[in-house]
């Protein structure tokens, strides 16, 4: 069920399939939508905006940016981190990637903390103090939906040079390889360690009403739910963490009924 | 019930910051940032 509503959500946003012989982006008014996902306004399908690519340009205007906030907390409030799990584009490219038969590679818990880093410095800091949207310029997904289309001259020949012509972008094609490699090894390995959307939604997982509640009396600590959980927490220790994506893989494994989904 | 009494200010708070940026033209300039190929999100600049 999961996997068909991410690929629904996946073209629902981006459905702008007039890109393909117009030969520009979707300049509608959807467009005025940041949905807390992570998928760039630059793709010539995208018809939503990326809040990230907002909140920073908010910020190198230096205007406080009351509508994505607002956004971030309404949804936040209400969701969590809801929106990774079932949403999220690269999410699902993530989950998909990772289903590649490899030796895995377990995250250590302090690594998860480096996207509250990249949150303050690429998308606050750096921006406010150069002007410069910095994590635009770095950001995986904007190559993978917006760079790479462009580059094989879906918008047209003169942006197709120019990209080619760009060190901008290999640099970030080499970064897009990073993550994917890392992908299939590590579960999750961008949204844990990158995605400061991810850092700022996953700060209401333990306040929002959509919450997980593990019945202790029904909970035998068996540890199918951990070791399920594409995100690696310990469900029947910390069931509200901040890296819970709500994707319920771990009520579906629990064969005890002791994860429970409330909204509340 | 006790959360609601922090859950249900805090839900306004972030309401309330949606239109209010709306009314401050910010849904405008979503739009006119967004309706623009971003140049550092495919790799020019």
């Amino acid at each position: 069920m999961r996997r068909i509503i991410q690929l629904f959500y996946l073209v629902l946003s981006n459905s702008f399939f007039a890109a393909l012989w117009r030969r520009t982006i979707y300049q509608g008014s959807m467009k005025t939508i940041c949905v807390p996902v992570l998928n760039c306004y630059a793709c010539p399908l995208a018809r939503t905006s990326c809040p990230i690519g907002i909140l920073q340009h908010f910020i190198t205007t230096r205007t406080f940016p009351h509508y994505v906030i607002g956004v971030f907390g309404t949804l936040g409030m209400f969701l969590g981190r809801w929106t990774c799990g079932w949403l999220c584009p690269f999410g699902f490219l993530h989950d998909l990637l990772y289903k590649i038969k490899s030796r895995k590679i377990k995250l250590k818990r302090g690594f998860t903390l480096s996207k509250y880093a990249v949150l303050v410095i690429l998308v606050i800091i750096i921006p406010f103090i150069t002007f410069e949207t910095w994590f635009c310029k770095l950001c995986p997904q904007g190559t993978l939906e917006g760079g790479i289309p462009i580059a094989l001259g879906f918008l047209g020949e003169e942006l197709k040079s120019q990209i080619l012509s760009s060190p901008l972008f290999y640099l970030k094609a080499s970064i897009l390889i990073a993550v994917i490699l890392l992908s299939i090894f590590i579960k999750r390995f961008f949204c844990r360690t990158i995605c400061p959307l991810g850092a700022i939604l996953g700060l209401f997982n333990r306040i929002s009403l959509l919450r997980l509640r593990v019945d202790e009396s029904k909970c035998d600590k068996c540890g199918r739910c951990i070791s399920i959980c594409p995100v690696d927490i310990n469900i029947y220790e910390d069931p509200n963490s901040p890296e819970c994506i709500r994707c319920m893989e771990c009520r579906k494994v629990c064969n005890r009924d002791a994860i429970k989904l409330e909204l509340r | 019930m006790k959360r609601l009494f922090y859950i249900i200010p805090l839900v306004l708070l972030f309401i309330s910051l949606i239109f209010w940026g709306a009314g401050r033209g910010e849904l405008g300039e979503t739009l006119a940032k967004a309706s623009v190929i971003c140049l550092s999100c495919i790799g020019i600049e």
